[in-house]
């Protein structure tokens, strides 16, 4: 069973700000939902309540930034990458200003519908020249997350977990930026998975090793730059060809990001890209969604299944059967 | 209280500053510092030099942006003769090449500031909003002896920093505002950045009425008020036009006072090219908890009868006849005339 950490960010976020008097908290009435009441209550003189109103809590930041603090902004993924989007690119994207948008229920892990679900943040932010897009994908990283993002000469975009997160990766191998993790080795396919799907994908290509396939598996968190020669080197050589598995749609995300690796360096072969297939999403509980939308384990069991040009008979229960533990969180009733 | 990063501040050199004193302008033969005990007569001089400078570009140009110079001649020259607290320019007076983007990858990326004076604490900061009037705040920057005289020969020229709607690389400039509404946020974040630090200096945003439209703007007064935000002014060009029109046809931002002091700005109504009136709200600005807004009602067809025949549609000049420039040109040679005389 892996080990699920409570709200990471909440406390780590205290802990880690208290030797950095520059690092100001901005938040845009989602405090708590965004874990970030703790700060607010310790430090009192950082944390800046901008209200519902992203454009301008944009422009602060900047000008915040430009006088030598690093904010954080902390709210929903969709009001940062969406609503502001033009503030973010033209206040803090175009001087470069370290401002640390912190972006949390990405894609399907709201209950909260198409409104709150950000399905297209990462292409949105990679769009934005000097931008930084890191994605967490357990407490290790929720946690870690922060030094490699203060590392960062210019605006950083994290797209962030709370609640109930699993600990997937030791708590002492920490995020590095532009550094995949490599999971498994193999050589008859690679899936590289992003944020939550790693645990899906963790579950389907244990089941895809016991029926004898090769499975490479890495676990991206630096979306952009993209320039990791480790996932280049994965991409190579492979026989069946690669899967990208990502919570987000499949333009803009990982798969496009690697797709155009693939293509720049001529490697890989095939290549399926399991996300939101260009559509909305809908209001519902995350394992009913990560189905509909083909996002969970069952969905790459399939898609390996296409490069390998069989059957491979791995049902549900076996799938289940390799569960490592799953997000126990009580989706339908936490806050939005 | 948030402690000062020391460490991620990058001042200019403050210990050494001297109190805010321009270099003055050899040619136009008038001091350009505030602490000088600028006069609204030096301002009218001023601000009829920025007309006529503007109009001479215009002409050059077969188009320009004209009537944004006729209603903030006064203002603008009342800001920095009168109003703000600068040190003098230390920038080149021949603007410097576009030196690239911002980024990790470019340290030769500057802004314009640096025409304003250094960074320091006591000293006051510029924000320049509406960036299609880049050019009245070139010709200014002239007068004042803080960009060359030759100054404007790169203005709207590839690879130059002078251009035509400005940037935070343009002289005289800081952020980059050309998508209207977003200057005075980051204002914010700087003015509230320096009360952290405790600086005395405060910081000063020149924007166009129609900025107004822009619901960041209305969410930016409610900040600045919400958070006491007590060391930043704003003044607003209130020349009525915008792109469109007459801004009454296109989305009214009347009754602006009563919506201003209703959002928690102290609020003053003055006349645009009354240099006495624009400056007096000014005067020991700076202690308090709310922001000051000054509404400078301003004429865009001042100084320049002959654009009131195409009223409405005021926003940028383009001539649409040979006599149409020569009548221009003609004004343009009787202004100079009579600034000589």
């Amino acid at each position: 069973m892996i080990e699920t950490v409570t709200r990471p960010h909440r406390a780590h976020l205290v802990r880690w700000a208290a030797q950095r008097p520059e690092v100001l908290v901005l938040s845009a009435d989602l405090t708590a939902s965004c874990e970030a009441d703790l700060f607010r209550d310790t430090y009192p003189g950082r944390f800046f309540s901008l209200g519902m109103a992203e454009q301008n809590m944009m422009g602060f930041a900047a000008g915040l930034a430009r006088e030598g603090f690093f904010p954080y902004v902390h709210t929903f993924a969709v009001f940062i990458t969406r609503r502001p989007f033009d503030q973010v690119a033209m206040a803090i994207g175009y001087p470069s200003l370290p401002v640390r948008l912190v972006g949390f229920l990405p894609g399907l892990t709201t209950p909260g519908g198409v409104t709150h679900q950000a399905i297209d943040d990462v292409g949105l932010m990679r769009l934005i020249p000097n931008m930084t897009v890191l994605e967490a994908g357990d407490a290790t990283e929720v946690t870690s997350v922060l030094d490699v993002a203060q590392a960062v000469d210019g605006p950083v975009y994290i797209r962030q977990l709370r609640g109930e997160v699993p600990r997937l990766f030791p708590a002492d191998a920490p995020m590095r930026l532009g550094r995949a993790r490599v999971l498994a080795g193999g050589d008859d396919l690679c899936v590289v998975s992003s944020g939550i799907c790693t645990e899906e994908a963790l579950r389907a290509t244990a089941a895809l090793r016991a029926k004898g396939l090769g499975v490479r598996h890495l676990h991206v968190s630096t979306l952009k730059p993209f320039d990791d020669p480790a996932v280049l080197d994965a991409l190579a050589g492979v026989r069946l060809g690669v899967i990208t598995m990502e919570n987000h749609s499949v333009i803009g995300g990982l798969g496009d990001a690697v797709a155009a690796l693939m293509t720049k360096h001529g490697v890989g072969g095939r290549l399926r890209r399991l996300g939101l297939q260009d559509t909305y999403a809908h209001g519902a509980g995350k394992a009913y969604l990560l189905r509909e939308y083909g996002l969970d384990a069952a969905a790459l069991v399939r898609a390996a299944e296409t490069l390998a040009g069989a059957r491979l008979d791995i049902d549900d229960s076996d799938l289940a059967a390799v569960r490592m533990g799953t997000l126990t969180a009580a989706e339908k009733t936490e806050d939005l | 209280m948030a402690s000062l990063p020391t460490a991620a501040v990058k001042h200019t050199s403050p210990e050494t500053m001297p109190p805010a004193t321009a270099p003055a302008t050899a040619q136009a033969g008038h001091a350009a510092t505030r602490t000088a005990g600028a006069t609204a007569a030096d301002v009218r001089r001023v601000a009829d030099a920025v007309r006529r400078r503007v109009l001479d570009y215009t002409l050059q140009n077969n188009g320009g942006y004209l009537s944004q110079a006729c209603s903030s001649a006064e203002l603008l020259a009342t800001l920095y003769l009168r109003v703000l607290r600068l040190g003098p320019s230390t920038a080149p007076l021949v603007p410097r090449p576009f030196a690239g983007v911002p980024g990790a990858g470019n340290p030769e990326a500057f802004t314009g500031a640096d025409y304003n004076g250094p960074r320091d604490p006591a000293l006051d900061r510029f924000i320049f909003s509406p960036v299609h009037y880049a050019l009245v705040l070139y010709s200014l920057l002239i007068e004042l002896g803080r960009l060359g005289p030759d100054g404007l020969e790169a203005f709207n020229q590839d690879g130059s920093t002078v251009e035509l709607i400005g940037a935070e690389h343009s002289p005289g400039h800081e952020v980059t505002a050309g998508s209207l509404g977003q200057a005075l946020s980051q204002a914010g974040g700087i003015a509230l950045a320096r009360r952290l630090k405790g600086e005395r200096g405060r910081v000063w945003v020149f924007m166009s009425d129609g900025e107004l439209q822009e619901g960041q703007t209305w969410e930016a007064f409610a900040a600045l008020a919400h958070h006491r935000i007590g060391n930043l002014g704003v003044y607003i060009d209130a020349n009525a036009q915008q792109c469109d029109g007459a801004m009454a046809d296109t989305m009214t931002i009347e009754p602006l006072a009563g919506r201003l002091r209703a959002f928690g700005a102290e609020v003053h109504e003055v006349d645009g090219h009354d240099s006495d009136a624009l400056a007096a709200p000014a005067a020991d600005f700076g202690g308090g908890d709310r922001p000051l807004a000054v509404i400078a009602r301003t004429d865009p067809c001042r100084g320049v009868e002959l654009m009131r025949a195409r009223a409405p549609r005021l926003h940028y000049l383009r001539f649409k006849s040979d006599a149409e420039l020569q009548a221009y040109a003609a004004l343009l040679a009787t202004l100079d005339a009579e600034a000589r005389a």
